[in-house]
């Protein structure tokens, strides 16, 4: 589910600009060093506005102290929307923290007593009954229930959390609707996921990602380049016999410095984690969401991911002279009262398909349950005995009890029970080759016997989900390699890789396998992402760059990861990488743009500052600005409303197109780089006119 | 502009492009330490000289130990060179008797030198002794330049090599290249300047009787050779004080475009080397690109911009091109390309007095050099410079894809871009700096000979060409004096070291990381599309800063000039 929200409403704005001005607090704006610089610029304006007039007119200089004060505010302003969009979404989870309590168990019998929430301390147990909200974040340690976590979610369809397996974690703030369960607190007070996603949202504990200083070393270093070519320039006027007012050098380098990109750097960072969270992702770092741009290699399970998971009986393939209806007919009973999905699909195929009238067993029939021990199931009707399973489970079964009988019978045709262990049984060759053509074929085969007798294979086909082969080209053009995960033998999983589009599989995959895999990518420079839920997905899913874990899964596998899911589909790491990339492009395309702008900004001010001193030098000013000061008003002007008129596009993100990388540099360079050439040329033509219009200088 | 002027300048281009790969192959075999088809000639040499210095070859260094060595053998030939100046006048080889050399010209001297500048306070002649000439001075052409092909080299391994502390020994660098690859190329040149006329004598004059009967001394000397390091090694400091405007330095057309072409040769090369170095040669190839189409752009506004002329002096009935301070055996396209070439490398030779070109046809060297002498650049120091301008792009670039930026396969993290901007914010700082302070001190007004903006220029100039440690002089100024020898020593100090060392940070902090293979997500560093933001960041980040300098200098002083007032 995703939430949207609209840019900038009335609820929105207004907390924004009172929280604009708390942020010009020197502590708080000094995080950002070339802010830091407007505003210390700003500050000596303003004193020297109060002191007197330095020649330009105490209403031009008020006016220009004004739009510098506003450009630093801008830059606030924008942070604070940003921060704001996840501010009310942080509150309502506030709140839902706030009123929790626990029935903290009293470890006597099943005595307890009603705690606030935040007492709880790790590994105490509590009791969550029918209409409770969990108190803490846990691993239920007894019975089951369904649990509305519409809370986090934002789903509002019940999930089953159940003691023991991969569906054990329960989430404080979340809400049992049925049945009751015994809870063990696994986080400490403070510590929890409620706790995390409130900083989250809020931005509160906001670190730089270590891009982001990357660019805020490069933008500090740009403000000192032009720090020093501006702090020249008094020096090289007076050799041409003159001088340049305080405030207009001011005005020439607070235009240079990258303001632009400075003002909107938080806000892109807290828009790109909010776009994730409003895509129920809960990235533990901002780290994660960068790497996620640069994943050069996605690990998928192919069960749930790849294929819809349940697999489909699609034909019965007959062997040694038995008939594809006896087969059917075998296939069915022996699946009747299977309630898999597997099993479902076996009876419904041999009713459609091969016309099998038996609706139900008969009431003597005694079924076989599988068993993780056996690996078949089957059923005893009348004297006879139907088992299905895989080939090989299958196969043992034969030799060992209950099927004993079968060996009376084969020593009956004058065959040793050694020649049986030595010996193929009849038609198992034949078998094979069926199996291996149905694996062949990306399908999984079930042998079915009747009496000891082999009578063919069930073909059960995965089913690919709709629409992933696209997605797998997407990704290609992206420049990321999707490797399938599977414990499917090594045929079945070519068949599927190949029907998927997927560039490589992994079958038969163990834990260590998946691990090993990472490792290697790793080694070779690659960033690997991968998805899981299961307790024995925690390691990869620490050793990857990105591991997104399934909120559905264990808490093991939620510690592990470095994201997680809230909606549980593995298809959204699509999505995150796409989200990783688009975070990216918004700071380097925003970064050109206001590079790009100081151009213009150039031509604007050195023929307003110089001309005094050479009068040829009016001929630079190129866009026939009505006067020096108009110019100079004009490009601080321009400098500042850039910044709101931006916020839009920091807090939305560069649309991220997987169209290869060079069209994509070749597309972000025309409209920021070129547009950020010629843009500041047009606007500051026009705010000039505007200026002039309004007599404003 | 004539047909003849543009045949000249893509000819040049074109010998250069034939020449790039066998040059950049010939230097990636140094690189890698391989055996060349000298070795069987001066290999005995080399290890000579291990043996007896005590040096390891195989020993290679981190970046830090590989910096403390380069300074050490720097200091260590600034102090001797200081030393023989201030006491040439008690040495042997001192025929004339001329006296200690001052401390502020001894020290600016000791300076140049070192750091490839060869920026000269001085005449020659009156100055110097043979002692002084040819052991200080002389000996820094090789070094020098050694030095710098050295440090690319450190700066490529950085790039190439996976999880690596070690980036190259540094003396066996410096010896490979000295032997194997500046001494030969000297020889050649050297043999072909003689051939064509310049003198190679330890006589020290000859008489000539002239057309009008008077009697001449001509000064004479080992000229070919000293010629021939002065341009392969780009340091510019000539045998004349006309340098190679000079008929025995630089005799006619011929000599010209090979003096051109030598000036490339190395910086050219390296780029190759580069792109081999990183498995790629299609990585130096596109450097290249970049690296000439600012030259070309360059060198057609100082061709255009002399052969059209002074309008002034049109006015007056005189037409025709901007001949004032161009020799007439090269012309003015054979000028303006010898200056363009001369100050995109950071030689510095000259063959036409720049402060004679118009305002614009001034600008341009002033620019090459303000880019931080990236534009082919000096021998080593053009390719790592350009390589700091393709960090910074690269993060922008890799940025505006979508993904964290990386170059040749390593990513591009906060340590490299601030050592990189820390790198390339020398030289507006030392530059506009200090021209500001002579701007505005007594001391420096003292320098100009010319009034308004053509005297900023003038200020301007020599600061830029210092820092940039291209060593040409504008002209007009009168440096030798303690304000102007000690700040300009200072100065070209700052912007040869305090360049290097962040760049060799880089080489160590590149060589110890992991190789990221190009995937389908990372964008190609070869094509078009990087080659024009290359361009763009140099010009950008590298040229911006300057513009208002430029304002007050050579374009004021342009705009004058088409109003009739001249400077």
């Amino acid at each position: 589910m995703v939430r949207s929200q609209s840019l900038f409403t009335a609820d929105l704005m207004i907390p924004a600009i009172g929280n604009a001005f708390r942020k010009l607090d020197p502590r708080a704006l000094v995080r950002n060093p070339v802010m830091f610089t407007t505003a210390v610029v700003a500050t000596l304006l303003t004193l020297l506005l109060a002191v007197g007039d330095s020649g330009l007119g105490r209403g031009f200089e008020a006016q220009l102290v004004a739009w510098l004060w506003l450009t630093v505010l801008f830059g606030t302003f924008a942070e604070a929307i940003a921060e704001g969009r996840g501010r009310a979404q942080a509150e309502s989870l506030r709140a839902t923290k706030a009123d929790l309590r626990a029935k903290r168990m009293l470890g006597v019998g099943e005595t307890w007593e009603l705690v606030p929430a935040g007492w709880l301390e790790a590994g105490e147990i509590v009791l969550v009954e029918t209409g409770d909200l969990i108190p803490g974040d846990g691993e239920v340690i007894e019975g089951v229930a369904s649990v509305n976590e519409a809370a986090i979610t934002g789903e509002s369809a019940p999930v089953i959390r159940e003691a023991g397996g991969d569906r054990s974690a329960v989430t404080a703030g979340t809400r049992v609707i049925s049945d009751r369960i015994k809870v063990r607190i696994t986080a400490q007070p403070g510590q929890g996921f409620l706790d995390r996603m409130i900083a989250l949202v809020e931005g509160a504990q906001r670190q730089k990602t270590p891009n982001e200083v990357a660019l805020t070393i490069l933008l500090v270093g740009l403000t000192i380049i032009f720090l020093i070519a501006v702090a020249t320039i008094p020096g090289f006027a007076a050799y041409a016999g003159g001088s340049v007012p305080v405030a207009m050098l001011a005005a020439l380098l607070i235009t240079l410095i990258p303001t632009t990109i400075a003002a909107l750097l938080s806000a892109i960072g807290i828009a790109g984690m909010d776009r994730l969270v409003r895509f129920n992702v809960l990235a533990k770092s901002g780290r994660a969401v960068e790497a996620a741009g640069d994943i050069d290699t996605l690990l998928l399970d192919k069960t749930g991911t790849i294929t819809i998971g349940d697999r489909q009986a699609t034909d019965f393939r007959a062997i040694g002279g038995t008939s594809a209806e006896a087969l059917a007919e075998a296939a069915l009973l022996a699946s009747l009262a299977d309630e898999t999905p597997e099993g479902r699909s076996i009876v419904a195929f041999a009713r459609e398909r091969h016309h099998v009238a038996t609706v139900e067993l008969p009431a003597d029939a005694e079924i076989i349950p599988f068993t993780a021990q056996t690996r078949i199931s089957g059923v005893k009707l009348g004297g006879s005995t139907i088992i299905k399973g895989a080939v090989d489970s299958v196969l043992k079964a034969l030799s060992q009890p209950p099927f004993v009988s079968s060996e009376v019978e084969s020593r009956s045709r004058g065959e040793t029970s050694l020649d049986v262990a030595r010996n193929e049984r009849p038609g198992e060759s034949e078998l094979r080759r069926v199996t291996d053509e149905i694996a062949r074929a990306g399908g999984t085969p079930l042998a079915v016997v009747r009496d000891g007798r082999l009578l063919g294979a069930v073909h059960l086909k995965d089913v690919v989900k709709a629409g992933v082969r696209e997605r797998f080209a997407e990704l290609r053009r992206m420049g990321i390699r999707t490797v399938m995960i599977t414990g499917d033998n090594p045929l079945t999983a070519a068949s599927i890789a190949a029907e998927a589009g997927v560039d490589d599989f992994l079958a038969q995959a163990t834990p260590e396998d998946k691990l090993a895999l990472i490792r290697r990518e790793q080694q070779g420079g690659k960033l690997v992402a991968m998805c899981g839920d299961g307790t024995n997905d925690a390691p990869a899913l620490a050793q990857a760059d990105v591991g997104v874990a399934m909120n559905t899964g264990t808490q093991a596998a939620r510690e592990a990861g470095n994201m997680v899911d809230l909606d549980s589909d593995p298809t959204k790491l699509i999505e995150i990488v796409g989200l990783g990339k688009q975070l990216l492009m918004t700071r380097g395309s925003l970064t050109t743009f206001s590079v790009a702008n100081d151009v213009a900004k150039y031509f604007a001010i050195i023929p307003a500052i110089f001309a005094a001193l050479y009068p040829g030098l009016a001929v630079l000013n190129v866009m026939g600005l009505t006067t020096p000061q108009s110019a100079i008003l004009s490009a601080i002007i321009f400098n500042a409303l850039i910044i709101p008129c931006l916020v839009p596009l920091a807090l939305k993100g560069v649309r991220y197109r997987p169209i290869g990388a060079g069209p994509l540099l070749a597309r972000n360079l025309g409209i920021y780089g070129v547009g950020g050439l010629i843009a500041p040329f047009v606007g500051i033509k026009l705010i000039d006119l505007a200026v002039g219009g309004l007599g404003l200088a | 502009m004539s047909l003849a002027g543009w045949a000249l300048i893509l000819v040049f281009i074109a010998i250069l492009l034939l020449l790039a790969k066998p040059m950049g192959a010939w230097m990636f075999a140094l690189y890698e330490g391989r055996r060349t088809p000298l070795h069987p000639l001066l290999g005995p040499v080399e290890t000579g000289f291990y043996r007896l210095s005590g040096v390891d070859p195989a020993a290679e260094q981190d970046w830090r130990r590989y910096a403390v060595h380069m300074i050490l053998f720097n200091l260590g030939l600034l102090l001797l060179t200081y030393l023989i100046l201030r006491t040439q006048a008690w040495l042997p080889f001192n025929p004339r008797g001329l006296p200690n050399v001052a401390p502020d010209l001894a020290f600016n001297t000791a300076v140049s030198f070192t750091t490839n500048t060869n920026w000269q306070s001085y005449a020659g002649e009156a100055t110097m002794s043979q002692l002084s000439q040819m052991v200080a001075l002389t000996v820094h052409n090789f070094t020098s330049a050694a030095t710098g092909i050295a440090l690319a080299f450190a700066l490529f391994r950085g790039f190439a090599r996976r999880e690596a502390a070690i980036i190259g020994n540094f003396w066996a660098d410096v010896t490979r290249i000295t032997l194997y690859l500046l001494l030969p190329l000297s020889v050649l040149f050297a043999v072909f300047l003689i051939a064509n006329g310049v003198p190679q004598t330890l006589a020290g004059s000859v008489d000539a009787t002239t057309v009008e009967g008077a009697r001449q001394s001509i000064a004479l000397g080992p000229v070919a050779s000293q010629e021939a390091i002065k341009l392969l090694g780009t340091n510019g400091g000539g045998f004349f004080n006309a340098n190679s405007a000079h008929p025995f330095e630089n005799p006619n057309a011929l000599t010209n475009l090979f003096q051109m072409l030598s000036i490339f040769l190395i910086a050219v090369g390296l780029t190759w080397t580069f792109g081999k170095a990183v498995g790629n040669p299609r990585q130096g190839w596109a450097i290249l690109a970049a690296m000439l189409i600012l030259f070309l752009v360059g060198t057609s506004v100082v061709y255009w911009q002399e052969a059209a002329g002074n309008p002034v002096l049109h006015g007056l009935g005189i037409p025709g091109g901007n001949m004032e301070g161009k020799e007439v055996r090269f012309g003015i396209a054979g000028s303006a390309l010898y200056a363009a070439v001369t100050t995109a490398a950071s030689c510095g030779a000259v063959n036409a007095m720049h402060d004679s070109f118009t305002a614009l046809g001034g600008m341009v060297p002033l620019i090459n050099m303000q880019l931080g002498e990236v534009v082919v650049g000096g021998v080593g120091a053009g390719v790592y410079g350009f390589l700091l301008f393709a960090i910074l792009a690269v993060f922008v670039a890799g940025l505006m894809v979508g993904r964290s930026p990386e170059y040749v396969g390593k990513k591009i993290e906060a340590r490299e871009v601030k050592l990189a901007v820390l790198a390339i914010a020398v030289l507006p700082l030392v530059i506009l700096g200090f021209t500001a302070l002579s701007a505005v001190l007594p001391a420096g007004l003292a320098g100009p000979l010319n009034k308004g903006p053509h005297g900023f220029s003038e200020i301007l100039y020599a600061f830029t060409s210092g820092v940039a440690n291209n060593g040409s002089a504008f002209a007009g100024l009168t440096a030798a004096t303690p304000w102007y020898d000690g700040l300009l020593g200072v100065a070209m100090w700052i912007g040869r070291f305090f360049v290097i060392i962040p760049m060799l940070a880089i080489a160590g902090s590149l060589a110890a990381k992991k190789y990221v293979p190009a995937g389908a997500g990372s964008f190609p560093t070869t094509g078009p599309l990087w080659i024009g933001l290359l361009v763009g960041i140099v010009l950008i980040v590298g040229g911006l800063t300057f513009l208002p300098s430029l304002a007050l200098g050579p374009i004021a002083d342009h705009l004058a000039m088409i109003r009739g007032q001249l400077f």
